[in-house]
């Protein structure tokens, strides 16, 4: 159980810090003071689940790597986010409809993860699944007001669908790792998760006056780490100073 | 409060006024604290609108520098720590934009004359962070200087300012605790990280000095916003009280001060410093910092970028509520 059990917790990690250092990248440059404050929430919640999780499969690998180490010192092949999270922000509607998207999802796995038989995992969940409520809250109250609010807005958010739609497919693909730990009470497997996600996805679309595209073929590959180029240059931003200096604290 | 009622009939509109204004130094003489919907001389409505709105806008501004180095924080912990500290900048911001209001400018137009060029924030936000160190040395001087001024701010007359400051300084007093920890660990680390601590030391203390402002002579406002109890110490009483601090931090992690002349004075028993640099000073006041341009543009792009935004909150927001008003 070790192995696959440490495989799902870089995949509950990875979603999180990418997609939390992508939030990150707001601050100081969102459309409303408030949002600056909203969006920085979302990306602290996210780092620190990041961070527990990989603490946790740390200890659980008994390598001696830490949180840091597994964030700054694995390359991206190493990374098993899914691609949805590493694109680039992109416009404000884009940043709120992948984080939407991304945030139900969690919201779902989180309250599911929270009966696990592994007790570390089950309370990181339980708080994970709190942050994970506002975060749909927050984002679900924009998607229906950007969808649903001017004309630009409206086109800017359908574009942000359009384009990010091909990408959440892989959210609920699960494979054999998913389906051990799922079948020993210790992890999710994320396909029983899709009927739900689309139901709740769609109510908000349909109150946004948005239409949910039909999408022939979902791109995957980040399970696995095979990415999109975007991630390699990510990483190499947040990674270079703490390889530069290999050894030092801060 | 028994010298107030006497205004109506009072003679001439002039000598009401003067009245009002005796009145009104009166009570700031009694320590009273001035509220918004008291009455107050125009010119005091509008020194705070500007000393409000500048600390507003050099929060904001203030996020810049520190968020370039946010997605490039060495470790998960000081990551966080970070991002919640410039997030606690953004909340501070937009807390002195509310108290400001309450003076009767709203924010939109508070923010307009910040992207005009016509609103000024603290200059030392026009210098560039360009290591891990830098973040640290702000949290320890920028904000430690910052913590100076605002201590005394929280006595100011008015009222929402000094609570705005009374709570912000509680949230200061940590981040520049947490910018001192990030140095004296640079500063027991490796001899890079020790070099890099040295070296935004060597960059930040004279900039961090210039913050108090010009000399007490040369301070068009001070003897005013004195008079009227809005500050209650000198520019360069303040600079020696953040002076007289920092000297011993600096030692207790072995960071050497940038000042050859830096000596103490057992009588007056404070840390004497070299010559400011005030051309230095005015040269960025006045716009021509390493920064000055960076600073406002990405404002303005972010201001700009999020207009269609804005404008779907509002459109958004005026469906929902027919009977009232269309926003613009």
């Amino acid at each position: 159980m070790t192995a696959p059990l440490f495989v799902h917790l870089l995949r509950l990690a990875d979603d999180r810090l990418v997609l939390g250092h992508r939030t990150s990248e707001w601050c100081g440059h969102g459309p409303i003071l408030e949002e600056d404050i909203a969006l920085a929430n979302i990306a602290l919640d996210q780092i620190g689940e990041a961070s527990l999780f990989l603490k946790l499969a740390g200890a659980l690998e008994g390598q001696e790597r830490d949180e840091d180490a597994l964030a700054y010192f694995r390359e991206a092949i190493d990374y098993r986010n899914a691609l949805l999270v590493e694109l680039p922000n992109g416009d404000f509607g884009f940043t709120i409809v992948r984080q939407f998207f991304f945030s139900v999802f969690s919201l779902l796995q989180m309250r599911a993860l929270k009966s696990s038989t592994n007790q570390d995992l089950a309370g990181i969940a339980a708080k994970a699944e709190k942050e994970a409520t506002y975060h749909v809250r927050h984002c679900a109250q924009w998607v229906v007001t950007l969808g649903d609010g001017t004309a630009e807005s409206h086109a800017r958010a359908q574009a942000a669908v359009d384009e990010l739609w091909r990408y959440t497919g892989e959210l609920f693909l699960a494979d054999d790792i998913d389906r051990e730990v799922a079948a020993a009470g210790v992890g999710v497997d994320p396909s029983t998760l899709q009927s739900e996600w689309s139901a709740q996805v769609g109510r908000v679309l349909r109150e946004a006056t948005l239409t949910t595209p039909d999408v022939k073929f979902m791109q995957r590959g980040g399970r696995a780490g095979k990415h999109t180029e975007h991630l390699g240059h990510m990483l190499s931003e947040m990674q270079i100073l703490a390889r530069s200096h290999p050894g030092a604290t801060w | 409060m028994s010298d107030q009622a006497p205004h109506a009939g009072a003679g001439t509109a002039s000598t009401d006024e003067q009245a009002r204004v005796a009145e009104f130094e009166a009570r700031i003489a009694r320590g009273e604290s001035i509220e918004p919907k008291d009455w107050m001389p125009e010119r005091y409505r509008r020194q705070l609108t500007r000393m409000m709105s500048q600390h507003a806008h050099s929060e904001i501004v203030g996020m810049l520098p520190e968020g370039n180095w946010i997605t490039r924080a060495p470790s998960l912990r000081r990551k966080l720590a970070l991002l919640a500290k410039v997030q606690d900048e953004a909340g501070h911001g937009l807390y002195i934009y509310c108290g400001t209001e309450t003076l009767g400018t709203d924010r939109q137009e508070l923010v307009q004359q910040l992207l005009d060029g016509t609103a000024k924030y603290s200059s030392i936000f026009n210098y560039p962070t360009l290591t891990w160190a830098d973040i640290g040395c702000i949290g320890w001087f920028v904000d430690g200087a910052a913590i100076v001024n605002q201590t005394m701010l929280a006595h100011a007359s008015y009222g929402p300012y000094a609570r705005a400051m009374v709570r912000i300084c509680k949230e200061e007093n940590f981040h520049k605790r947490q910018g001192y920890e990030i140095m004296a660990t640079l500063a027991g680390g490796t001899p890079a990280q020790r070099a890099m601590a040295q070296d935004a030391v060597n960059r930040w203390w004279w900039p961090s000095l210039m913050m108090f402002g010009p000399h007490d002579k040369d301070s068009s406002n001070s003897d005013e916003l004195m008079r009227w109890g809005v500050k209650r110490k000198s520019n360069d009483e303040l600079r020696q009280r953040f002076v007289n601090l920092t000297v011993a931090q600096a030692k207790a992690v072995d960071l050497t001060l940038p000042d050859p002349d830096l000596r103490y004075n057992e009588e007056t028993e404070n840390w004497e410093f070299g010559a400011i640099d005030w051309d230095e000073f005015w040269r960025v006041v006045k716009g021509d910092g390493p920064c000055n341009r960076e600073r406002l543009a990405a404002r303005r792009t972010a201001h700009e970028d999020g207009a269609w935004v804005r404008r779907a909150a509002a459109a958004y927001a005026a469906k929902r509520a027919p009977m009232s008003e269309a926003a613009d």
